[in-house]
């Protein structure tokens, strides 16, 4: 059943509907392990000035086999419209393709988004033919304007950047499902493997994290438990989950108990 | 001739924007260019001659979320 059960977004298809960050980690290669531990076809990059004085640093690039991963670079540390949009023109020049997560930053202790600054440049970013997956709170009204400007998805926080809160209002992702047809991917807030499964037993499309795994004490071990998380809360979504009630219901025959 | 490179002055001789990169060590295949705000398309790394003044940022992937 999974086998058939894709993600598709920008009208590309992905088998796995994990995403991850390539941030936080102690070394290339722990940061390589986990990715493929994870499953992940989608992972996040950041755009940064080259260190022209030193430049005996590796190449993030060196270390990827750009055959098997779609990159996607993000806007991180971007506070205006203006910025987030020189980062992807950038961003396309490197890696040469059209994905880009884009988010524009409001404060810097929340880190969450400045949705008016936001939608302004997923709208340019849309003219100019980028495939835009926007990091957004999880208000369904700026998920739905996201959706109209032309996004290819909406990628609402399930709990701030890096705090491991999980899922704080599975009501609004409910909602967020209802209002929009493009995919929905829980961006940040993700703690540990239940919360990805929560996002996907919601009908969330998909799941994007960086510090949930990178941050772990054992990364490669969560990066496996996020893997699996997320295929049995599409799983679990997919087969439809019993009614809540208040009494019990036997689960065994009420007939046939020796008297 | 000076010119800025991603927030740095430095002193140069005039040559082509492949040039410089070769002379930074920096693999233009790894990066993207933007000179005076302007993206500059790879393919024209090798002709475009820089100018005095000129505003470059270079940028490359690195580890984010």
């Amino acid at each position: 059943m999974s086998g058939t059960d894709k993600l598709i977004i920008g009208g590309r298809e992905f088998g796995s509907r994990l995403m991850v960050g390539t941030g936080k980690y102690a070394s290339f290669q722990q940061m390589v392990q986990a990715i493929e531990l994870s499953g992940a076809e989608v992972i996040t990059v950041a755009v940064r000035r080259v260190n022209i004085s030193d430049r005996s640093k590796e190449s993030l690039l060196d270390h990827l086999d750009l055959t098997k991963y779609t990159l996607l670079p993000n806007t991180a540390g971007c506070y205006t419209a203006d910025d987030a949009v020189r980062t992807c023109r950038l961003a396309r020049e490197a890696g040469l393709s059209d994905f880009v997560k884009l988010e524009v930053l409001a404060d810097e202790k929340t880190l969450f988004p400045d949705n008016e600054e936001l939608l302004k440049a997923a709208a340019i970013l849309v003219k100019e033919g980028f495939t835009v997956l926007p990091y957004t709170t999880d208000d369904p009204v700026v998920c739905r304007k996201l959706e109209d400007i032309g996004c290819a998805a909406v990628m609402p926080l399930g709990a701030p950047i890096g705090s491991g809160l999980g899922i704080r209002n599975p009501y609004n992702m409910r909602i967020i499902l209802e209002t929009v047809k493009v995919p929905v991917i829980v961006d940040a807030g993700v703690g540990t493997a239940s919360d990805a499964a929560i996002a996907m037993e919601l009908g969330c499309h998909g799941v994007l994290m960086n510090t949930g795994i990178a941050g772990a004490r054992d990364p490669l071990a969560m990066a496996e438990a996020m893997n699996l998380a997320v295929r049995a809360g599409r799983l679990a979504f997919r087969a439809g989950r019993i009614p809540r009630k208040l009494y019990a219901t036997a689960s065994s025959p009420l007939d046939g108990v020796i008297q | 001739m000076e010119i800025q490179i991603n927030g740095e002055r430095h002193s140069i001789e005039p040559m082509t924007l492949l040039d410089l990169l070769g002379s930074l060590d920096i693999n233009p295949l790894r990066v993207a260019v933007e000179r005076n705000r302007d993206i500059v398309p790879k393919r024209e790394y090798g002709s475009i001659l820089l100018a005095d003044g000129d505003l470059l940022e270079i940028v490359q992937f690195v580890g984010g979320g």
